[in-house]
């Protein structure tokens, strides 16, 4: 081919560039998320209660799409109390009900969403949990 | 045909360079506007809306402006105007995304601007100007580039692009009738509260629009071999012509109504723009310079004479554009907050940020005119005219 | 296979808009995760028609009003901005005669041109700052309260040029870093920068029973009612007192009326 040195040197330099973040962190390995329920409040709770609103699986995977839907009903249509699959009444709210027992923000929330390198601009209005400001 | 752009001279080339420079510039001040937020600008909670919409409202009338060299070729056969149709086209390409993205730098937050669509609000006249701008651009592109694909091959433009031209026709209007009803329906704000802002901004786009196409086929006339044809120059001075004539003719009117009904509200917004009101006045040089500019332009424009006159008639052109830019793109919008629904006076001036990235806009929408002209003079300066300037014969 | 340059752009192009919109649309179509049917108001929550409130300007001296403005801004995290420009203001206190300027008089009385009137949004009936907002991020509730969604607001402020009364604000910067000194509400979220933020005449103290901060904090100076109930206080108030309301002649129905006395 024409100038083909020219094009490998540009392929080899491109692999280079795009392949930065897979060689650059050979050998190291991220810890897995490890988020602690061990909260002062979650703590006071006698062995048989410490449970979410939902089950654990359904939080792990829905938490987004619930907190997104209770958004828009709580400002939107005016509700504010939601009845769990177990019956139990909750108001929605991510700073008054969620973070009531979730008190630990760095240790919980953070864990996974640093690890996933997502970062829900929740904060930005929401008032994380006195503890853990800077 | 794009790959035309990419082939130039030294002069293409230094101006492309230049452009990307002040878009680096013009990018780089958005990023600290985009960190720190809208503060860094001059707006304050009085005056909420400044440059950046000035600018667009500016532009939006730049835009449709395509259609006055579309529709007397389309509608009326009006041959004259068959080498220069793409240019509007175009050119009007090119204002729309300066439009929309001076829409965007003002957004408080940018990244949320699908929720325009993804929650459309048929009562918002904002909605429908994103819906008719958005079409606007896609029709021009499709039009422009459909049209001059067909002149490089030196045969006549496909039949289904007809109902398009037509539809674009019609849509030109709409664009800046649009843009004007976010001003004219707002119950609170004097300046804009008139019957007459659609025409007015009809009136200012179909002068100052033509009189920057104007300006644009003299500069490829003179840097290239696309030469626009005498009678499409002096018919476009005729169309700038009235509709400056009617533009100053609507401004009138607004001071009539303003100071004859002696109504506090309707007149404080033109004593602030015209005089000042207790010393307060930032604007008034402004606003002065774009009446006088405005009187020059009609002075240079309306004597045939003068008209006929190449150098006199770019002269008119460039004052016609600056009135209008100053008029409509900086003292209607922040005329329209001062004073404030507590009749005090809150003054507005942009901050240096603010100037860098409406100039980084600006650049952007050069670059895309540079590259859509290179495109379509190279296409033209192929084909041959025939003697009487209408036929396009492609060179031998 | 071969096939020229343009016919490759097309099926590229084609095949990009049908993918993203395809998953788009997909994403869009799924179902809400949570059903509807579980959620329910509060059973104390106040229930109206159309929320208004009553000044009674003869009881707002210059203590009520401090007081009523710093519980509002208090409850409800406003910073306080030394920069004028960029200032917040939910409820604030405006002279007379920029209150209300169309009743600007020279012979007006002295008391009442020197005076100061409390002003907020007004929760219009007929509000064309919701007939302009581009994503409904301000709308109107079905008891009346102006409502803003801070997740959808796009910043573009048109809602500011439509109000005729001036009562909103713009963050123009981030307001926790305008006053880092700011005595936060843990139980209200602030706001970020670039969306517009004002009154919501407490919605979220109505949703649990108890009327507006500033109502309660302003000793009878405010009155808040359901206008739409002719039994309720407000009501009987308008029915005995003369009153007005801000700029009425631009047809926006305003919901918050001042009286004399």
């Amino acid at each position: 081919m024409y100038d083909g040195w020219k094009i490998i040197l540009g392929v080899i330099i491109f692999i280079g560039l795009m392949a930065f973040p897979i060689y650059y962190g050979f050998g190291k390995a991220t810890p897995p998320p490890d988020p602690k329920v061990d909260t002062p409040e979650i703590m006071k709770l006698p062995e048989s209660e410490r449970k979410c609103i939902e089950p654990k699986d359904f939080m792990k995977t829905a938490h987004m799409k619930m907190l997104d839907d209770w958004r828009d009903w709580v400002v939107r249509d005016g509700m504010t109390v939601f009845i769990a699959s177990d019956g139990k009444q909750y108001t929605m709210s991510l700073q008054n009900t969620c973070m009531n027992c979730h008190s630990n923000k760095k240790e919980f929330c953070d864990e996974c969403h640093n690890y996933t390198a997502v970062s829900p601009y929740c904060w930005d209005c929401h008032i994380e949990p006195k503890e853990n400001e800077l | 045909m794009l790959e035309a752009a990419i082939k130039g001279g030294k002069r293409y080339w230094t101006l492309i360079c230049c452009l990307l420079a002040l878009i680096g510039v013009g990018v780089a001040a958005y990023i600290y506007q985009f960190m720190v937020g809208l503060g860094v600008t001059g707006m304050s909670r009085d005056v909420s809306w400044g440059l950046y919409i000035g600018q667009f409202t500016f532009l939006v009338g730049v835009a449709a402006s395509g259609v006055m060299v579309v529709l007397p070729y389309y509608l009326h056969n009006h041959k004259a105007f068959g080498r220069i149709t793409v240019l509007g086209e175009f050119l009007a390409i090119a204002a729309v995304i300066m439009c929309m993205l001076f829409i965007f730098v003002d957004l408080g937050q940018p990244l949320r601007v699908l929720n325009v669509i993804l929650h459309p609000t048929p009562n918002s006249v904002m909605f429908y100007d994103m819906v008719v701008l958005s079409g606007y651009l896609f029709l021009n592109v499709l039009v422009g580039w459909t049209v001059l694909g067909a002149e490089r091959k030196g045969i006549a433009a496909p039949s289904w692009v007809k109902p398009f031209i037509i539809i674009s026709i019609a849509w030109a209007p709409s664009i800046h009738t649009v843009t004007a009803f976010l001003y004219a329906g707002i119950p609170g704000r004097h300046l804009w509260l008139t019957a007459i802002m659609a025409a007015r901004f009809l009136a200012s786009a179909f002068s100052g629009g033509p009189s920057l196409l104007l300006i644009l086929a003299l500069i490829l006339r003179k840097y290239t071999k696309f030469d626009p044809g005498q009678q499409a120059i002096q018919t476009l001075g005729k169309i700038i012509t009235y509709f400056m004539i009617t533009n100053v003719f609507f401004l009138g009117l607004e001071f009539f109504t303003a100071f004859y009904s002696q109504i506090p509200g309707h007149m404080h917004p033109l004593v602030y723009l015209y005089t000042g009101i207790d010393g307060q006045g930032k604007l008034v040089p402004v606003m002065w310079t774009s009446a006088i500019l405005g009187i020059v332009a009609l002075i240079l424009l309306v004597p045939p004479k003068f008209r006929r006159n190449e150098t006199l008639l770019t002269i008119a052109c460039v004052a016609t554009f600056l009135s209008l830019w100053i008029e409509k793109g900086f003292g209607l919008i922040v005329g329209g907050f001062v004073p404030n629904p507590f009749e005090t006076i809150t003054e507005y001036w942009p901050t240096l940020p603010e100037i860098l990235i409406a100039i980084g806009v600006w650049s952007i929408g050069f670059l895309v005119l540079t590259i859509l002209y290179k495109t379509a003079v190279t296409v033209k300066e192929e084909v041959v005219f025939d003697k009487y300037g209408q036929r396009q014969v492609k060179a031998e | 296979m071969s096939m020229d340059r343009r016919t490759f752009l097309k099926i590229a192009g084609i095949s990009t808009v049908l993918g993203v919109g395809g998953i788009s649309a997909g994403a869009g179509l799924s179902k809400n995760v949570v059903e509807a049917s579980s959620i329910t108001r509060n059973s104390e929550a106040l229930i109206g028609k159309r929320w208004g409130m009553v000044v009674d300007l003869s009881k707002f001296d210059d203590e009520t009003m401090k007081r009523v403005v710093e519980a509002c801004h208090r409850e409800h995290n406003v910073p306080s901005v030394d920069y004028e420009k960029h200032e917040i203001k939910w409820l604030w206190p405006e002279k007379f005669e920029h209150a209300f300027p169309e009743q600007e008089d020279e012979y007006l009385a002295e008391d009442i041109k020197h005076s100061y009137v409390p002003l907020l949004c007004n929760h219009c009936d007929n509000p064309p700052c919701v007939r302009v907002c581009p994503t409904q991020a301000t709308f109107k509730r079905e008891d009346g309260i102006v409502m803003m969604d801070m997740h959808r607001c796009i910043g573009c402020r048109f809602c500011m040029a439509a109000c005729p009364f001036g009562a909103r604000s713009f963050n123009y910067k981030d307001p926790r870093k305008l006053d880092p000194k700011l005595e936060k509400n843990p139980e209200f979220p602030t706001r970020m920068r670039g969306v517009v933020e004002k009154c919501t005449l407490c919605y979220e103290r109505l949703a649990k029973g108890l009327e507006p901060t500033c109502v309660k904090e302003s000793n009878g100076a405010l009155i808040f009612g359901d206008l739409d109930d002719p039994n309720s206080e407000v009501r009987k108030i308008l029915d005995e007192h003369y009153s007005i309301r801000r700029k009425p002649e631009l047809g926006t129905k305003p919901s918050v009326y001042y009286i004399f006395g």
